[in-house]
């Protein structure tokens, strides 16, 4: 007992302590998802500026004229079987099969350094015909709205060959499990990010 | 009018502090005088619950005070849904006064409305056309065009009492604030947009305007003067910049709009015709291609560009004056 | 666009970017050289003497291990708190500077600052006192208070509190370094386009990326906190249990998740705009100046009640405490604060009914922001019910939340005055819009962490802060305040505008001198206060008090003074919402056996490496010292990986080391003079 007296009701009063020391709870999970959160508020600032000033050619390229639709196409498709290849790796991970998990993610992370490379190479196409960020507001909304994404998909890929190197080094232990997961949702969540940046910005973008 | 003794009411305790001129809180323009006896009477309706508020929180405290006790102590009580049905509706009853208050208000002196009327009671003469004036914010000096009469001044407003005036503002480079206050409330200056303000001045005198928005070094100094009139004082006037000569051409204005401190008084006969419109579209250095002609470009998806470019009339001078704009306009109509 | 480089050898561009010996303002022979270099020195002895004391006592060692690389919430608290008084030093030395400007400027008097550095000045003093004063404060209260609140061992995420601190800290530096080399922004607080746009030199640079330090230290407290509220309160703590300052931390701190992103997005348009050439902001080029000033009240009108809520709760454990009854009507209040925070998104447009948006769109954010002022007068009222039929001892606590009350409240009716869109078009941008907010900051803000300051020291020093200078610091800011900005709304009524640095009218004189005599009495609350701190350190044996000196009602107050490393050797279990009072009314007695050892994060120092690795790529960038800023963003990225790979970040406290230090704590020792 916390206490021995007895309350004027008469009852025992309650516990007011823990005895015994419990686990600490983890809440790098929630921590995660709220950066995910905080980090829509960025994109969604970048998008506003995009419906702002995405008509705003300011006398040069259109839409039309600069977006490379087909290039578009490759680039969503290696972003999204990036992201199915990183759902393969998270069920191998469960599994605990530290090899063909480390292989899936190895494919995942060459998916997205493909797609990063393609919209490097799509950026230098523009700037190289002179629809560079500084052309017209419209290409400095484009140009950044993308490239902070493409800038998100750098850092998963660089943090990716990080967990890929500790999982090898350390194992499947519980940090590196839970760490892993962070790397999954952030994957997932850059995965959404282009399914509004390619609908809105690219297809949107050509149309108007 | 209530307002008017609840005013003298206001100002009593105020007059105490030695006769400084509180213009907002009695001006001499009918659109800021109905702000400010908006912003008094919202005042009196908040005084309202604020002030019992005030002393019932030095009554309770003291009241209450440890020292005190033969003051009632009930260590227990912390709610009582009555008083919380009260602590909520009263704020909110008061709100709702003020709220309808400014709901209706910002819709009569919207400053893009045109005034029906001149003073209380009387609506503009049918024969009364109001006065254009065109105001330009330089780096830190005021232009005024008065497209009506052909002349344009520096740093110095005139107007007849009693007409309204309707003013377009842009500006060269910063945003400023274009602020009378004995006229009407203000309104921003932005480069490559077209705001508006309607007002009237009844009463003849000399009142101060000024930038109210910050705009760099030479903000301080970038005030005006601006004189209400009797209409032959007001001719008297116009004549007076007219005889001071001066072409304000575009090599003028380009010389006018470098950037200068407390610049001084100017006069100019004569304007050039499009200055406005291309200080508006951004195009005032030649060569230069003017904003509405790019968004309408723009508009065109780029191909159709040159062919639509000499029916692009779709800048904002085009738009009806009358016309209530929406907000501030940019240069160009958008598609 | 970037400006171009010094007319030197490309080597010199190269190490040094634009930086040259011109960028050392001191060393102008100007009046503003001599005031610049008057300060610079004597920052440089003060600076010199702290250096040498520490060194002296040789107590370097002991900052480090003990404070630096700790990620201990209270010594963080401790030293956000410790930022905050400095600057606010800073910050106030600016708002004296002005005051004293325009009580000369007149007429022929063009006043001791020309409007260049003047305009730095308003802009500097702004943007430190929201930044790094007002925000720092209300960090260091939370991040003392709440986990002990709660009855938790720490925050959620130690490192990353103890690196957000750093961050903090590097964006202060950013600002203060920007007084000696270079020059600051002249664009006011909010570094509007076009002027952030136009300024040459490195001014608005360092405001761009000072602010973008601190900015994701408070977003990563932000989250640190909303995971730390969700995931650790002490068992039976629901939400409907928690004290209402650890309610309004989880608001204030929801809303820092939803709103400083914004604030980094467009400060990084800005810069974008500025270092790449791109047009978001530009005149020309389809760029729009009103998407900055939206997107940026979209973080700033929030972020005015992220400062005023954690205060808003600090009050609500005051007034109970010293009436000695539950706060009235908890519910209420606490629907009252998510009211708040949730329409707290939607006011911002407020701050510029005069761009010319139309009636219809005026009148709604008109009325958002009335809708505010109910649950904020619903708060007034329950304080007040909260006295009604209690035993209200005026400590210096409970008279800045008095000060408060009055204060506040006349700011708040001043606020609704604002929010009628008809008077804003003749109150806007006036001396009583300034006079407006500094009533409900100072009056809510300052007040607050002063009364959370007095009222929870004795927990985190284990004395008490001395009463009379306590009192003297009151009573020289209430009187200063109201003489410093009684005069501005009367300027204000005048149609005085704000941010002149010199006038024509000489009518207007007299209202300035009263103000600047406003000025120096809060200057002699601040010394009062500096000095109480002072008086009590050298008294604290005499001032020593127990673990609960104020009959406290929350849980911080059943653990030691100051409390040990884990906070609490064993983990509370909550009953009831007043958990202290609860506990005391069941008669609970300190359990002195039995303890267990306890699981505790080690100190770390990736987060000062981190912090300043990230000062050195903000510097780089705002001197283009290209190699600096991407070393820099090179060393902060390894530096993170490299933490990853320590898996050893905690250890255990022994049980007798527990034991040990729950008997030699101040629980057995007098419960308060008060009590």
């Amino acid at each position: 007992m916390s206490t021995t007296a007895i309350d004027a009701a008469g009852t025992t009063p309650p516990e007011f302590y823990c005895r015994e020391e419990a686990p600490p709870r983890n809440g790098t999970l929630l921590g995660f998802w709220i950066y995910l959160m905080s980090d829509c508020f960025i994109f969604a600032s970048l998008f506003a500026c995009n419906a702002v000033l995405g008509n705003q050619y300011a006398g040069g390229p259109t839409g039309a004229e600069v977006l490379d639709l087909p290039g578009l196409a490759l680039n969503t498709a290696l972003l999204l079987v990036s992201s199915v290849v990183f759902g393969f790796a998270m069920l191998e991970m469960a599994r605990r099969r530290k090899g063909a998990m480390l292989g899936w993610l190895a494919l995942a992370g060459v998916l997205a350094a493909a797609f990063v490379g393609l919209e490097i190479h799509e950026f230098l196409g523009m700037i190289a015909e002179g629809a560079g960020p500084g052309r017209s507001a419209f290409l400095s909304s484009f140009f950044t709205l993308v490239a902070t994404h493409g800038l998100h998909v750098t850092l998963g890929v660089l943090w990716l060959i990080v967990l890929m190197v500790q999982s090898i080094r350390f194992g499947l232990n519980e940090d590196n499990v839970r760490r892993l997961r962070c790397l999954s949702m952030f994957w997932h969540f850059l995965d959404l990010v282009w399914v509004g940046v390619f609908s809105y910005v690219y297809l949107i973008g050509v149309l108007r | 009018m209530l307002v008017k003794r609840l005013r003298g009411l206001l100002l009593l305790p105020l007059l105490l502090l030695g006769g400084c001129n509180l213009v907002l809180l009695d001006p001499s323009g009918d659109v800021a005088r109905q702000q400010s006896d908006i912003m008094i009477t919202t005042t009196i309706i908040i005084a309202i619950i604020i002030v019992p508020v005030l002393i019932a929180i030095a009554i309770v405290a003291w009241r209450y005070r440890a020292s005190n006790k033969r003051a009632k102590y009930d260590p227990e009580w912390d709610h009582s849904p009555q008083l919380e049905l009260l602590v909520w509706s009263g704020p909110l009853l008061i709100i709702i006064a003020v709220g309808a208050i400014s709901w209706i208000g910002t819709h009569v002196v919207d400053p893009y409305r045109s005034l029906d009327r001149i003073a209380p009671g009387q609506p503009v003469p049918a024969d009364t056309k109001p006065l254009d004036v065109e105001v330009v914010s330089l780096r830190w000096k005021w232009l005024f065009l008065y497209p009506q009469y052909g002349i344009a001044t520096v740093n110095e407003l005139a107007a007849p009492v009693d007409r309204p005036i309707r003013f377009k503002l842009t500006s060269d480079a910063m945003m400023d604030s274009f602020f009378v206050p004995a006229l009407a409330g203000q309104i921003y200056t932005m480069p490559g947009m077209q705001t508006v303000l309607h007002g009237v001045i009844n009463k003849p005198g000399e009142y101060r305007g000024f930038s109210a928005n910050f705009s760099g070094s030479g903000f301080t100094d970038m005030r005006f003067k601006f004189y209400g009139m009797d209409k032959a004082d007001f001719d008297h006037w116009v004549a007076k910049v007219r005889a001071a000569g001066g072409d304000l051409d575009l090599a003028a204005y380009d010389k006018l709009r470098q950037p200068t401190r407390a610049a001084p008084v100017q006069y100019f006969a004569k304007f050039d015709a499009d200055l406005y419109r291309r200080t508006l579209n951004l195009c005032i250095d030649p060569g230069k291609e003017c904003k509405s002609q790019m968004m309408a470009a723009d508009a065109g998806h780029g191909a159709a560009a040159h062919a639509m470019q000499d029916h692009a009339g779709g800048d904002s001078m085009a738009m009806g004056p009358d016309a209530p704009q929406p907000a501030a306009a940019p240069a160009a109509a958008t598609h | 666009m970037l400006e171009a480089m010094p007319h030197r050898a490309a080597i010199w561009n190269f190490v040094f970017g634009r930086l040259t010996y011109h960028s050392f303002p001191f060393l102008n022979p100007d009046t503003e050289g001599r005031i610049l270099l008057v300060t610079f020195f004597v920052v440089f002895i003060v600076g010199l003497a702290i250096l040498g004391a520490v060194t002296r006592a040789r107590k370097w060692g002991y900052l480090w291990r003990e404070w630096f690389t700790s990620v201990d919430h209270k010594k963080l608290g401790i030293m956000y708190m410790i930022l905050g008084t400095v600057m606010l030093l800073r910050g106030f030395s600016d708002a004296i500077m002005m005051r004293a400007q325009q009580a000369y400027a007149f007429g022929p008097h063009m006043g001791y600052l020309p409007p260049d550095h003047y305009d730095q000045i308003f802009s500097a003093h702004g943007s430190i006192m929201i930044f790094f004063v007002g925000m720092t404060y209300i960090v260091g209260l939370m991040n003392y208070v709440m986990p002990l609140q709660i009855g938790s061992r720490d925050v959620a995420f130690p490192f990353l509190n103890n690196l957000s601190f750093w961050f903090t800290f590097g964006g202060a530096i950013m600002f203060m370094v920007s007084l000696f080399l270079g020059d600051f922004s002249m664009a006011g607080w909010l570094g509007y386009p076009p002027v952030s746009e136009l300024q040459q030199g490195p001014g608005v640079d360092y405001y761009i990326w000072g602010l973008q330090l601190s900015g994701v230290g408070t977003l990563l407290t932000g989250i640190n906190f909303v995971v730390t509220i969700l995931k650790m309160r002490a068992p039976g703590m629901t939400l409907m249990k928690m004290p209402v300052f650890t309610w309004t931390t989880l608001c204030t701190s929801g809303l820092i998740i939803a709103i400083f992103p914004v604030l980094t997005a467009t400060l990084f348009l800005l810069a974008l705009d500025r270092y790449v050439g791109t047009h978001f902001f530009t005149a020309g080029f389809g760029g729009n100046l009103m998407m900055y000033i939206n997107l940026i009240w979209v973080w700033g009108h929030p972020e005015v009640y992220v400062l005023i809520l954690p205060l808003f709760g600090v009050y609500s454990e005051i007034v109970p405490t010293f009436s000695g009854k539950p706060l009235f009507a908890y519910s209420s209040m606490v629907y009252a604060t998510v009211a708040i925070m949730i329409l707290s998104y939607l006011v911002w447009l407020h701050h510029f009914f005069t761009m010319g948006s139309g009636a219809d769109v005026n009148s709604f954010f008109s009325l958002t922001t009335m809708m505010i002022s109910i649950p904020t007068g619903v708060k007034i009222f329950n304080w007040l019910f909260t006295m009604y039929r209690g035993r209200v001892r005026f400590t210096v606590p409970m008279l800045w939340t008095m000060g408060f009350l009055f204060t506040f409240t006349i700011g708040g009716m001043t606020g609704v005055m604002l929010s009628v869109a008809p008077a804003d078009f003749l109150l806007h941008n006036s001396l009583f819009l300034v006079a407006h907010f500094h009533n409900v900051i100072i009056g809510g803000v300052v007040f607050g962490v002063f009364a959370g300051v007095n009222y929870w020291f004795p927990k985190a020093f284990g004395f008490k802060l001395d009463e009379f200078w306590g009192k003297a610091t009151f009573w020289f800011w209430l009187v200063g305040f109201w003489v410093a900005f009684g005069p501005l709304y009367i300027l204000g009524l005048m149609g005085v505008t704000r941010r002149l640095s010199h006038f024509d009218d000489p009518s207007l004189q007299i209202w300035f001198v009263i103000a600047a005599v406003g000025a120096f009495l809060i200057a002699l609350g601040i010394l009062s206060f500096i000095i109480q701190i002072y008086v009590s350190i050298r008294r604290r044996r005499e001032y020593a008090v127990g673990h609960d000196p104020w009959d406290g009602r929350t849980l911080e107050w059943s653990t030691s003074s100051p409390p040990p490393d884990y906070n609490y050797a064993f983990i509370p279990i909550v009953h009831a919402r007043d958990a202290w009072a609860d506990m005391k009314a069941h008669g609970y007695e300190r359990p002195r056996e039995g303890f267990n050892a306890i699981h505790m994060p080690k100190n770390t120092a990736s987060g000062v490496l981190i912090g300043a690795l990230a000062f050195g790529c903000a510097f780089g960038l705002v001197w283009y010292i290209w190699w600096l800023a991407v070393a820099s963003l090179v060393g902060v990225i390894a530096v993170a990986i490299a933490h990853t790979f320590n898996y050893h970040r905690d250890y255990h406290i022994p049980e007798d080391e527990v034991r040990q230090s729950e008997r030699s704590g101040n629980w057995q020792q007098a419960q308060g003079a008060n009590a």
